[in-house]
């Protein structure tokens, strides 16, 4: 996955960027199946390695698809790289080891979720019952953005056919 | 597998700066789209890294399982991963717009382009 990202950084022609962030999204996915994440894992296999490279790939489509010319100067933003990593390391120093259960993530509400969940909300799956029970108000939020944005979308895509059909 | 914990963070952390790196230092809009969502993704990890039990099973509760990995992570990046795809169609549809109006999506060229006297 490091590799990918390192390739993806360099490369200049954008179809291959597309394409290997493609890769590194079904590679995402994997890694999450394997820290028993597979709702998760099935997200983002479908929507990011899926919905996204078409939604770039057409986006390619109208625009140039290479990369003109390396940024000159990369120190900068090295540096501001470079100074954030330093510090989420230093944070990371704080936090309680790896599949600690007394950890307070999973001490706080989750082990009522996982007893009385499947009572509560009728469903063995946690997951759904979480997010479409428990918290439904997130969901009905989620929606709501993705409202807006396809909203958004279609507005500045309508101005752009009108345009072309002026000229 | 005491020696995960620190590595899942190395990787997490490096994933989340090469992505920041890559917002900041390209001048193409569409590369500057990938980073981020290369930022997102390292946002995922972090969040599901700390969910995981080591022995635990997917939260799917079924007869014979006691341990199951922290529900509650998976539903907020569920969340977030339709978030972040549609703020991805939103930045696409808006580069789509500025390579109509100015002919490139490279930030320095957009850039001069502003500034030359018409």
């Amino acid at each position: 996955m490091a590799i990918a990202v390192l390739v993806l950084a360099r490369t200049r022609n954008l179809f291959s960027v597309v394409v290997l962030a493609g890769i590194y999204s079904f590679l995402m996915g994997a890694v999450l199946v394997a820290l028993d994440a597979v709702d998760v894992a099935m997200t983002e296999a479908s929507v990011g390695a899926g919905v996204s490279t078409v939604l770039l790939l057409s986006a390619l489509a109208l625009c140039r698809s290479r990369e003109a010319r390396p940024g000159e100067r990369p120190w900068l933003p090295l540096a501001v790289a470079a100074t954030t990593g330093a510090m989420l390391v230093y944070g990371t120093l704080g936090l309680p080891p790896f599949s600690d259960p007394d950890a307070p993530i999973h001490t706080h509400v989750v082990p009522r979720y996982l007893q009385d969940g499947p009572q509560e909300a009728g469903v063995p799956n946690i997951v759904a019952a979480v997010l479409a029970s428990y918290r439904g108000y997130d969901t009905l939020g989620e929606t709501t953005v993705v409202f807006t944005a396809g909203v958004g979308v279609i507005v500045l895509l309508r101005r752009l056919r009108r345009a072309k059909d002026t000229a | 597998m005491s020696q995960f914990g620190p590595f899942s963070y190395a990787i997490t952390i490096f994933l989340m700066v090469a992505g920041l790196y890559i917002v900041i230092a390209r001048n193409n809009l569409i590369k500057k789209l990938v980073g981020l969502s290369i930022f997102q993704t390292a946002v995922y990890l972090l969040y599901i890294v700390p969910g995981k039990l080591i022995g635990g099973t997917a939260p799917i509760v079924a007869e014979g399982y006691d341990t199951y990995s922290n529900p509650l992570p998976h539903v907020l990046i569920l969340t977030a991963i339709v978030v972040g795809i549609a703020t991805l169609a939103l930045g696409l549809a808006l580069v789509v717009r500025i390579h109509e109006a100015f002919g490139t999506i490279e930030e320095d060229d957009i850039l001069r382009e502003e500034h030359a006297p018409r």
